[in-house]
C-alpha cells in the first residue's frame, strides 16, 4: 500500500514520525527544504519525494531506498550505512559526507566536496555514481569505497572541479575521459582503467543505468581513468617532521 | 549585568537569501520573508534582518539613517550631536508591529538627512565620506546609540528574533524594493544584539554573511587604518567596510574586489595567462591584508545592484535560479522556490566565481 505525506506545512520531525510508523511504499509530496527526512531508517521502506528536500537527506541511512524526483540540497547521505538515496536532478555539496555503505546514484551534477572522507570496511563498501560532473575538491580524504563521475552532460564544462582527490587515502575514483585537463596531487596515482576495473564498476553502472533509463552498453565502452592513492608517495612531514 | 555585543567575543550557521527585480519592478517585502521560513533551522532566534533598495523613493536625494536608541538619554545626545552636522528634512519612528518572539525593542528611529552645507564645505569631504564619518562617531562614541543603516534610497531592518518574525515586526509588506536581502543569524562570537543583527550596511552598502571568517582580526587592523572602527567583533561589519573601502575608496570593481577578498590561490594564478597573473598578482600583494578566509557565502546590495560571493573554499553553500526579470538568491534552494515555485535556471557558483546582478539602466 502506498503512503502519501503532504510535506506543505509539515516539519521534518512529522514526516520521519510518520515514516517510522511502518514499513513499505511513501510518497512525501511538496517537500520543501524539510531536513533529515529518512534519516537512519532502515530496509523495508521505499521513500519517493516530490519538491525539494532539505539538508542530510537519508543521513544515517541503514537500509532504506530514498529516491527524489528533482534536485536534493547539501549533504546527501550523511555517514549513511546501508541503502540506496537516487537522485533525479542535481545535489548540493558534500553528497555522501563520511558515507560507509550503500550507493548514491546522481543523475545529474554534484557540488563540492563529493564523498569527503567516505571509507569502507570488508564488504561494505560505498559507492557513489554521478552522471554529470562533480564540483572541486572530489573525494576529499577519501578513505574507501567507489566515486564514479560519468560526465554526460554536452555543456563542454571539465567533468570536475578543481583540487579532486585532495588528502585521498584509500578507496578509487573513476573518470570517464582521460582526465587531461584535470590537475590531481602528488599523493594519488592515475592510469587508464584496464577490463578488471571495469568489471569492479559494470555492476553499479548496469544499476545506474536501468533505474535512470540509459544505455550502459556505451558507457562501459568508454574509456575511463582511475585515481587510486599513491602509496609510494604517502603524506609524510606535511605538517612536522616525522 | 551581561555583556553586550562588542564587550565579547565568543567563538556560526546562518541563511541568506535576495531577490533582485533586473527591470525595477517593485516588490513588497512579504516574497523574501517567505524565503527564510524553510530556512528556520539555520537561525537560532537570536537575529534576523532584511535590506531593501528603492523603497524611499520620495526621499531619494537623502541619507537616511535609521538609528537604535538604548534611551532618551542616548537619543537626545544623537540628535544634539546630529543637529550640527546635517540637515534633517524628516524624522520619525520606526512603524512596527507588536510581534511575538520579538521583545527588548530600542527606541527605533528613521531620519533622512543631508550634510549641512557649510559644515560640508569646511570638511573639505565628499557628501559620502562626510555621512561615514558622522556614522561611525556615532557608533564609536555615543553610548547606546547606533545607525545601522545609512544609505539613499535603502533601508536596513533588522532586530534579535527569528528572521520571519523581524519582517513581520518592520511591516516589510509596507515598503516595495527593486531588490531585498534578507539574514537569519546564528551567532557563535558575539552574544547577538539588535546591532549585531545583519545586514551590516554603510552607505548604500549592505551586507548579508552566513560564515565565520578566521581572517578577522588580520582585516580589522588593516581597515582601522582608514577610519572604519569595528565596535561589534563580529566579521560582517569587517566585511561591509571592506568593501566600502575596496568600492567607494579604491574604486575597484566588484570582479576586483572578489579577487581580493576570494583571491585565487597562487596555484591556481600560475596556470592563468601572464596579463591576468600580473592583475591578480597585484592584488593578492597590495591587499594581502583583505584576504577573506574561513568559510564564508555574503550577498552584497548596492543601490541598482548585488554580488554573491562564496569563499574560495564554497566551505558554505549557495544557490542561484532566474525567473523572469528576477534573479534569487539563497542558501538552499528550498528559500528560493518558496518564492517563486517554478524558478529556472537552478546554479551553484563556484567558490570564489562572484554572482553581479545590475538593474538595466535606468530601472532605479
Amino acid at each position: 500500500m502506498m503512503n502519501t505525506i503532504n510535506a506543505s506545512g509539515a516539519d521534518s520531525t512529522e514526516i520521519n514520525q510518520r515514516l517510522s510508523q511502518e514499513d513499505g511504499e511513501f510518497f512525501i509530496e511538496g517537500c520543501l527544504g524539510q531536513r533529515f527526512l529518512g534519516a537512519g531508517m532502515g530496509g523495508g521502506k521505499h521513500i519517493r519525494i516530490s519538491g525539494i528536500p532539505g539538508n542530510a537527506l537519508g543521513a544515517y541511512l541503514n537500509g532504506a531506498e530514498i529516491e527524489t524526483q528533482g534536485n536534493a540540497q547539501d549533504a546527501v547521505g550523511d555517514t549513511m550505512n546501508a541503502g540506496r538515496i537516487i537522485i533525479h536532478g542535481n545535489v548540493g555539496d558534500t553528497a555522501g559526507y563520511a558515507m560507509r555503505g550503500g550507493k548514491i546514484f546522481i543523475r545529474g551534477n554534484a557540488g563540492y566536496r563529493t564523498g569527503v572522507h567516505m571509507k569502507e570496511y570488508q564488504r561494505h563498501i560505498p559507492v557513489i555514481v554521478i552522471g554529470g560532473r562533480a564540483g572541486s575538491f572530489l573525494g576529499e580524504y577519501q578513505a574507501g569505497g567507489l566515486i564514479i563521475v560519468l560526465g554526460l552532460n554536452e555543456d563542454e564544462k571539465p567533468i570536475v572541479g578543481g583540487f579532486p582527490c585532495t588528502g585521498m587515502y584509500g578507496g578509487k575514483v573513476f573518470l570517464r575521459g582521460d582526465a587531461r585537463h584535470v590537475s590531481f596531487p602528488p599523493q594519488v596515482t592515475l592510469r587508464p582503467a584496464e577490463q578488471g576495473d571495469i568489471d569492479e564498476i559494470s555492476g553499479h553502472l548496469n544499476d545506474y543505468c536501468r533505474v535512470f533509463g540509459l544505455d550502459s552498453s556505451w558507457i562501459l565502452a568508454s574509456p575511463f581513468t582511475v585515481i587510486t592513492p599513491n602509496s609510494k608517495n604517502p603524506y609524510k612531514q606535511m605538517y612536522v617532521t616525522n | 549585568m551581561s555583556k553586550l555585543e562588542g564587550q565579547i567575543r565568543i567563538p556560526s550557521g546562518c541563511a541568506i537569501s535576495a531577490v533582485i527585480s533586473k527591470t525595477g519592478e517593485k516588490m513588497t517585502g512579504e516574497k523574501i520573508i517567505e524565503s527564510m521560513i524553510p530556512m528556520h533551522e539555520r537561525s537560532n532566534g537570536l537575529g534576523g534582518g532584511f535590506a531593501g533598495y528603492g523603497i524611499y523613493p520620495e526621499y531619494k536625494d537623502f541619507f537616511a539613517l535609521h538609528i537604535f536608541f538604548r534611551d532618551a538619554l542616548s537619543r537626545r545626545e544623537c540628535e544634539e550631536y546630529l543637529k550640527d552636522k546635517v540637515e534633517i528634512v524628516k524624522q520619525e519612528s520606526i512603524h512596527v508591529r507588536k510581534t511575538p518572539g520579538i521583545k527588548d525593542a530600542p527606541l527605533i528611529r528613521r531620519y533622512f538627512v543631508a550634510p549641512m552645507p557649510c559644515a560640508l564645505a569646511a570638511s573639505q569631504l565628499d557628501e559620502n565620506e562626510y555621512i561615514m564619518r558622522i556614522v561611525i562617531q556615532i557608533n564609536t562614541d555615543i553610548a547606546g546609540a547606533y545607525v545601522f543603516s545609512s544609505g539613499k534610497n535603502m533601508g536596513i531592518f533588522k532586530a534579535v528574533g527569528y528572521p520571519e518574525d523581524v519582517g513581520r515586526f518592520y511591516r516589510l509588506d509596507e515598503y516595495e524594493a527593486y531588490c531585498w536581502t534578507a539574514h537569519g543569524r546564528y551567532p557563535t562570537n558575539t552574544p547577538g544584539w539588535w546591532g549585531g543583527a545583519h545586514p551590516f550596511g554603510l552607505l548604500d552598502y549592505s551586507i548579508v554573511h552566513n560564515g565565520e571568517i578566521s581572517s578577522y582580526d588580520a582585516n580589522r587592523r588593516f581597515i582601522e587604518m582608514f577610519g572604519y572602527r569595528c565596535t561589534l567583533q563580529t566579521d560582517t561589519e569587517v566585511i561591509t567596510y571592506i568593501a566600502d573601502f575596496l568600492l567607494r575608496k579604491q574604486k575597484l570593481t566588484l570582479q576586483e574586489m572578489a579577487s581580493v577578498i576570494a583571491a585565487p590561490f597562487w596555484s591556481e594564478i600560475e596556470r592563468k595567462t601572464d596579463a591576468e597573473k600580473e592583475v591578480l598578482a597585484y592584488f593578492r600583494t597590495v591587499y594581502s591584508s583583505l584576504l577573506v578566509t574561513g568559510p564564508f557565502s555574503i550577498i552584497l546590495g548596492f543601490t541598482g545592484g548585488l554580488m554573491a560571493l562564496n569563499d574560495r573554499l564554497k566551505l558554505r553553500s549557495m544557490v542561484t535560479a532566474e525567473k523572469g526579470d528576477k534573479v534569487l538568491i539563497a542558501s538552499e534552494e528550498a528559500a528560493i522556490r518558496a518564492m517563486e515555485p517554478d524558478a529556472e535556471n537552478i546554479a551553484y557558483p563556484a567558490g570564489g566565481e562572484p554572482v553581479i546582478v545590475r538593474l538595466k539602466e535606468g530601472a532605479y
